[in-house]
């Protein structure tokens, strides 16, 4: 079972579609419980950093940080991949799980419009899991006012009045700044490759 | 490879009643009035984006837009809009249940601007495109081009640059600016009107309104400023789909997806 959590940040019926159409047995949930149980957790995010608080308050963080450790694969998507990092700027107060160093950053003013949104194209590093068979070049579909570093776990490169990273990747733990749901072709490739990804 | 944001191309279906309006002819399409079958053949040509616009008057008529987005949503995998009669947060709950990844408010929003807000602090502010009808005013400045509401029926007093500039300060998260001028002439986007709302906001507008040809497109990118640009009936008159409009702007100099 995936366990697409729920946190009251936004739309999660694309994501769910999505995963469906691969096939996989979703269940929406926010009760750390099921979490727990759950064989991958992806963790969607169309929000504000500061909607994760709710995370911390429901004991979800502490559920996902068990399973993270017990080696069940995680996902993280635009404020879900933000949120495996240390924090944000676009919520200062509000920790988030670190499993990545950095914080993430507000566009710089020049960057061009903010938000970042539509389609742009991913530099890719070759070793990449959840990248894998994907076209170098290929484009995504991005909706965001902040931005991750670029740094060691970094796998997909999309500049934007600078680098920053699009995909994340340390052995279990998995995060993209782009909407895989809404990304064509290329997205559902990304989600499968999360789904099929076995750890040895 | 340096990474560039591309120009959107986004595919407008006119929906009345569940059915397609002035639907695209594409060859073998088994029912050119289905919106689930023309979205996804948009989708497969290229298009970036797919806009629903719900043209129904009637009240009966709207219970079956639901149903009508949820199996258009079904097998959509790109960015995917409702507009057109979405009057209460309420009413754009429903339709992002029903599968829509952001809705476009128009008349709702005149009447009441706390609405982008309401929506937005839901669902997120990307989510919210505030769409803005607007007609120019014979011989004053652009920026003095008014906002018209009810589908363009009634003048509204708003300028059109100071409403945008509004809406975004409410939240809303991109602005669909269509031309009533340009509208239906195949002439060419406003690209005069487009530059001064996209350069009064930070947030993406998209234009609407006028598309002819490519060459139309690249205009409304280069002069107009425009993020992105709907096309709803150009592939009626001599642009086979989206992909070739792509490669035709991509020899022109505009960053499009292809391939795609």
């Amino acid at each position: 079972m995936i366990a697409v959590i729920d946190y009251r940040a936004g739309n999660l019926t694309s994501v769910v579609k999505a995963l469906r159409h691969l096939g996989a047995d979703v269940t929406v949930t926010e009760d750390p419980a099921t979490i727990a149980s759950a064989g991958r957790i992806i963790l969607p995010g169309v929000g504000h950093f500061a909607a994760t608080r709710r995370l911390d308050e429901t004991g979800i963080t502490a559920a996902v940080r068990d399973a993270i450790r017990r080696g069940i694969p995680f996902l993280g998507i635009c404020v879900g991949m933000q949120w495996l990092f240390t924090g944000s700027a676009e919520a200062p107060g509000q920790p988030g799980l670190g499993s990545f160093p950095g914080q993430c950053a507000r566009f710089p003013e020049g960057s061009g419009k903010i938000p970042h949104v539509g389609w742009n194209s991913l530099t890719l590093r070759p070793e990449s899991r959840l990248l894998a068979v994907v076209p170098e070049g290929s484009f995504a579909y991005f909706t965001h006012s902040y931005r991750a570093p670029v740094l060691s776990a970094t796998v997909a490169v999309t500049n934007y009045g600078g680098p920053f990273s699009a995909a994340v990747e340390q052995n279990n733990v998995f995060g993209v700044q782009f909407h895989p749901e809404k990304s064509g072709e290329t997205g559902l490739r990304v989600l499968r490759n999360f789904l099929e990804w076995l750890p040895c | 490879m340096a990474s560039v944001l591309t120009k959107r191309i986004i595919a407008c279906l006119d929906v009345r009643d569940g059915r397609v309006v002035k639907g695209v002819q594409f060859v073998d399409l088994i029912d050119a009035g289905d919106p689930a079958e023309l979205a996804a053949r948009h989708a497969a040509a290229g298009a970036d984006e797919i806009v629903l616009l719900d043209i129904t008057a009637t009240h009966e008529g709207r219970s079956t837009l639901l149903a009508t987005v949820e199996k258009t949503a079904q097998r959509l995998f790109v960015p995917f809009t409702v507009g057109g009669g979405i009057r209460t947060a309420d009413e754009a709950a429903a339709v992002f249940d029903a599968g829509a990844d952001k809705i476009s408010i128009n008349s709702a929003a005149i009447a009441g601007p706390e609405l982008i807000g309401a929506i937005g602090s839901k669902f997120g502010a990307q989510a919210v495109i505030v769409a803005i009808d607007a007609r120019r005013v014979p011989g004053a400045p652009v920026e003095h081009a008014e906002v018209f509401a009810a589908g363009g029926r009634k003048p509204t007093g708003r300028r059109a640059v100071e409403w945008a500039r509004e809406a975004e300060s409410r939240g809303a998260g991109e602005i669909l600016l269509t031309s009533m001028d340009a509208d239906g002439t195949r002439a060419g986007f406003d690209c005069e009107l487009t530059a001064a709302v996209s350069q009064a906001v930070q947030i993406p507008v998209i234009a609407s309104g006028g598309a002819g040809t490519a060459r139309h497109f690249t205009q409304v990118f280069r002069e107009g400023c425009a993020d992105a640009a709907l096309a709803a009936s150009i592939f009626h008159f001599g642009i086979a789909d989206v992909r070739a409009l792509k490669q035709e702007l991509r020899c022109d100099g505009i960053p499009v997806r292809l391939p795609c």
